[in-house]
């Protein structure tokens, strides 16, 4: 595990260059190397890369010149960074205080027994990421429900999981 | 640039604008149910019936009324539509020309709109965010001229204190004072922070003020850079809020290109730059402390008051945080004057406060009252209460604040009656609930939502609340006894007053607060306790955990 | 040199200004419970053990990081202090596995002696056996995370005295655990110069030398504070 996480010196220094680290390098050119732009590359990152493996975190640490047990700190302490894998679709189900008064429990249970995982987990398929969000601020349209970043509200746990079917069914034709 | 430019802006604007203009919400709510559809067809019947030229549709933001979105809204006529689906919205355009418009009409004349008195949310739902000149023509910017060009600093600051404004992001702190502090500070670097992290759930105040018009919080920003002497400024988002921040950055770029935010601000030697930070998904993050480390791209994790950030804060330079709403209050102070901003409200609670009516109620939306209006009057008059029920109680506050019953609905709203019945104005999330609600499982909600969210810094948060989710649980698992109740209670006292940062320390406020009006529902599901030889639950048992301390060292103790 | 009076457990003193409440005490001989406080690295105010009462402030303050003010009133040892602190402590022992009968620091463990100080021998909160594993790769030292309070101490001294800074906190809330490099194991992180700083800082048996048994463990922490006393006053006295 050690050798994987050891920092590539600069991407000349790779085997073959790699774009997304490209993107990388002209965030954090961007901000200076500033250590304070941690998070915003690590944003980048997230977006470039899905998630952040070792080896970026790794890459970020160096190009910033911040030790990799604060890189890996921050990185953990946000929920919005994943250092894990996510799916192809996301599916985040609203916890909100409106939400939750109006049924939104029901609809993550209802999702979590049809997909056969817990929150925060992904399908065994790789296919959907199903997460809880603390507040979409769409109390409005309570109980609310993200669908790769489209927002559905007023939903009920029927209505939930045929969005979520249809989503899966799109993906196996 | 100079007033005769801005006031020129203003002028071609609104001789550009149509006489007809349609309204039709944008914002997050109205956008999960098809609106930017309904502008497409909205758009397409005018060119079909060739009304370009007196007829104009407006993408605007919030109007507040979200429960009943889409909404759309047609001026000068007034008229409101709610609820609108694509395949109704043509008639719409059919009704200008007198046909019969198919969508339902709403009441502009019920209290929900009536009763409501905007001064953040005067030109919500009015204009498009996305376009500066329409925030000029409304008498945009002028208010930054005016600080600027005839008023000193100290001015500024005064006004602001005279009139009464408090904080609008939970502590209800007096805004003229904490602008006093940081322009009090030596010179130098200082920095303004727009605090937009509102993670309680149950609130989109803010979301809604940065979605429908962004440059009334950067004009209010910039004010505030000029009062305390700060050139730099900051917004904190949260990542969760993308067209807030969207349109924040268009607005940003927008100011910069017409010399309203920059160096040299109206040609003056003023100089005002903002830059947004996205959080990343941390309710702690909006404890002003945690929110300066995360801008410095730490773990947001709160330090220890005093140095307030006013003296010691980002970067360690004398900082003004404040939140979204209170900042969007400024312009309007300036323009308006303090005596008369101080004359909306209370004795002590100045102004109007926004607030998210939700939960089991018919009219949910946003809305915007004066100080001093009572609870009975947002959630039964404009509320129009709760669908086929009655209210049982009104959350106010998120995580750190309480449940009001009925019987204390006729408090009126101000920082300190609030405060007196156990509960806090927080940022403004009212969320009503009714008989079907069980007042434990909403503490233990709550209490699962500040076990999720501590930064784990300090003891008390970072395990008490572990441990008080625990006691709840048991309580609905019908396995808790009269002394698991005291432990709760105690257990409550301790995390709120020795914990680190707010968040800890208004914790246990939802289970302080229900256990006061609902203790009865706690006390239901106690049950008697069962004494065995050999529990069979032996790891709840008490084990000495000091194990072989010799005996030496407990009589040194 | 300014001088503040103040007055802590009825005590009239007069120190420096600028002083802390926790050192003030303790130059009175006034005893603070404390266990994230460290001589030598910066206060954090996060066990929340030396919180004290001012007279005239309805909040109880952390006596490490709050300066003496002139005519302060202080009480270190209200019957409300003493339950809060022997609540704090048993919510420490409940977090994680602290079994002193096998421990390594039993004897010489900072927690041990502030459970003493607080009278706390049992607790009332439920044992929660958190299963967070023991990294045993480094050659010369150990972390056994079952033992640690996250006091960050080992972070900080890391960190502020060998400049390493090879420790640090991960996750958050009550998930925490203290993370060495990106999360590699201890022996492998680059950085690390095998100094025994944190082996010094850690209050319990968390970090300890490799092959101490039961009882063995004598963390010597006044050595970190002549260190930044050394290096800040030049002063080569213990």
């Amino acid at each position: 595990m050690a050798a994987t996480v050891v920092p590539t010196a600069s991407p000349s220094q790779a085997a073959k260059p790699d774009l997304r680290f490209k993107r990388l390098d002209i965030t954090m050119k961007r901000h200076q190397y500033r250590p304070d732009a941690l998070i915003e590359v690590l944003h980048v990152a997230q977006e470039v890369f899905g998630f952040l493996e070792a080896e970026v975190l790794a890459y970020v640490a160096h190009g910033l010149k911040l030790p990799p047990s604060k890189v890996y700190g921050v990185a953990t302490f946000y929920h919005l960074f994943s250092l894990k894998p996510l799916g192809v679709h996301s599916c985040v189900v609203c916890m909100g205080t409106a939400c939750y008064v109006k049924g939104s429990s029901q609809i993550l249970e209802g999702l979590q027994a049809e997909l056969a995982i817990q929150s925060g987990e992904t399908t065994a398929d790789g296919q959907v990421s199903l997460t809880v969000a603390r507040c979409l601020g769409a109390c409005g349209i309570a109980p609310a429900v993200v669908l790769d970043g489209e927002v559905l509200g007023k939903l009920d746990p029927v209505a939930a999981i045929a969005r979520v079917q249809a989503l899966q069914q799109q993906a196996q034709s | 640039m100079e007033l005769q430019t801005l006031q020129n802006i203003a002028s071609n604007e609104r001789a550009r604008q149509k006489s007809v203009r349609i309204y039709c919400c944008t914002s997050t709510g109205c956008r999960a149910a098809a609106a930017l559809e309904i502008i497409e067809t909205l758009e397409g019947a005018i060119h079909q019936r060739h009304l370009q030229d007196q007829v104009e549709v407006v993408g605007v933001g919030c109007m507040g009324f979200c429960g009943r979105g889409p909404l759309v809204q047609v001026d000068p006529d007034n008229l409101l539509y709610q609820e609108v689906v694509p395949d109704q919205a043509a008639s719409i355009i059919a009704a200008l020309q007198g046909g019969e418009a198919q969508p339902q009409r709403g009441n502009v004349h019920h209290p929900f709109f009536t009763r409501q008195m905007p001064v953040v949310r005067e030109y919500s739902g009015k204009i498009d965010p996305e376009r500066i000149e329409e925030y000029i023509a409304v008498g945009g910017y002028q208010s930054l001229y005016r600080t600027i060009y005839e008023m000193t600093p100290a001015q500024v600051v005064e006004e602001i204190s005279r009139s009464g404004l408090r904080g609008r992001g939970g502590g209800g702190y007096p805004t003229g004072l904490k602008w006093a502090t940081v322009a009090k500070m030596p010179g130098g670097q200082k920095y303004v922070i727009c605090n937009g992290d509102e993670g309680d759930p149950g609130a989109f105040m803010d979301r809604s003020i940065l979605e429908s018009d962004p440059h009334l919080v950067l004009e209010g920003m910039a004010i505030a850079g000029y009062a305390v002497g700060a050139n730099h400024g900051y917004i904190y988002v949260r990542a969760e809020y993308p067209l807030a921040i969207d349109r924040l950055q268009k607005g940003i770029q927008q100011a910069k290109r017409y010399g309203l935010l920059g160096s040299q601000i109206f040609d003056s030697p003023f100089d005002f730059k903002i830059d947004i930070r996205i959080g990343a998904g941390a309710f702690v993050c909006g404890e002003e402390t945690a929110l300066i480390h995360s801008i410095e791209g730490g773990r947001g994790n709160p330090v220890p008051r005093p140095p307030y950030p006013a003296e010691r804060g980002l970067y360690q330079c004398p900082t003004l945080i404040n939140n979204v709403e209170t900042l969007a209050n400024i312009t309007a102070i300036i323009r308006n004057g303090a005596a008369w901003y101080a004359g909306i409200g209370t004795e002590t609670s100045k102004g109007t406060k926004i607030f998210a009516l939700t939960g089991k109620i018919c009219n949910n939306g946003l809305i915007e009252v004066p100080m001093g209006i009572t609870l009975r009057e947002i959630v039964e008059e404009m509320g129009g209460g709760v669908p086929g029920g009655e209210v049982k109680a009104i959350q106010t506050g998120g995580p750190s604040g309480g449940c009001i019953p009925k019987t204390l609905l006729d408090t009126p709203v101000d920082y300190d009656s609030l405060r007196q019945v156990g509960s806090i104005m927080g940022s403004g999330g009212m969320v009503v609930m009714d008989q079907s609600t069980s007042m434990v499982e909403i503490a233990q909600f709550y209490m699962d939502f500040c076990r999720e969210e501590t930064c784990g810094k300090c003891v008390p948060c970072r395990t008490g609340t572990v441990q008080l989710y625990a006691l709840l649980t048991k309580l609905l698992e019908r396995q808790a006894t009269p002394a698991d109740l005291a432990q709760l209670e105690a257990l409550c006292a301790m995390v709120r007053d020795t914990s680190l940062c707010g968040l800890g320390q208004t914790a246990p406020n939802p289970v302080l607060s229900t256990l006061k009006y609902f203790r009865e529902e706690y006390e239901a599901l106690l049950v008697e306790p069962q004494y065995h030889p050999h529990p069979p639950g032996a790891a709840n048992q008490p084990v000495s955990a000091l194990g072989s301390v010799p005996d030496s060292m407990l009589e040194g103790a | 040199m300014a001088v503040r009076t103040l007055k802590i457990d009825d005590r009239e003193l007069a120190v420096e200004a600028g002083t802390s409440i926790l050192e003030a005490a303790q130059e009175a001989g006034i005893p603070i419970p404390r266990l994230c406080h460290l001589e030598g690295v910066t206060p954090v105010g996060a066990c929340r053990l030396c919180l004290v009462e001012i007279e005239g402030l309805n909040k109880l303050l952390p006596a490490c990081v709050t300066e003496v003010g002139e005519g302060m009133v202080i009480h270190t040892q209200t019957a409300k202090l003493q339950e809060y602190r022997r609540m704090t402590v048993e919510l420490i022992f409940a977090e994680g596995n602290h079994i002193c009968a096998i421990c390594v620091a039993n004897g010489d463990c900072e927690l041990q002696d502030v459970a003493i100080q607080v009278g706390m021998d049992h607790s009332r909160f439920p044992y929660q056996f958190p299963d967070r594993g023991i990294d045993l790769s480094h050659p010369l030292f150990a972390i056994d995370h079952n033992r640690c309070i996250l006091c960050t101490r080992c972070v900080r001294v890391c960190d502020e005295i060998e400049g390493a800074h090879v420790w640090d906190v991960a996750q958050r809330g009550p998930d925490c655990y203290i993370v060495s490099g990106l999360n590699q194991p201890w022996g492998e992180v680059e950085a690390c110069t095998s100094c025994g700083k944190c082996v010094d800082a850690c209050p319990t048996g968390a970090i300890f030398k490799k092959g101490s048994t039961t009882g063995e463990k004598h963390a010597d922490t006044a050595k970190l504070e002549f260190l930044s006393t050394a290096r800040e006053k030049h002063q080569w006295t213990r």
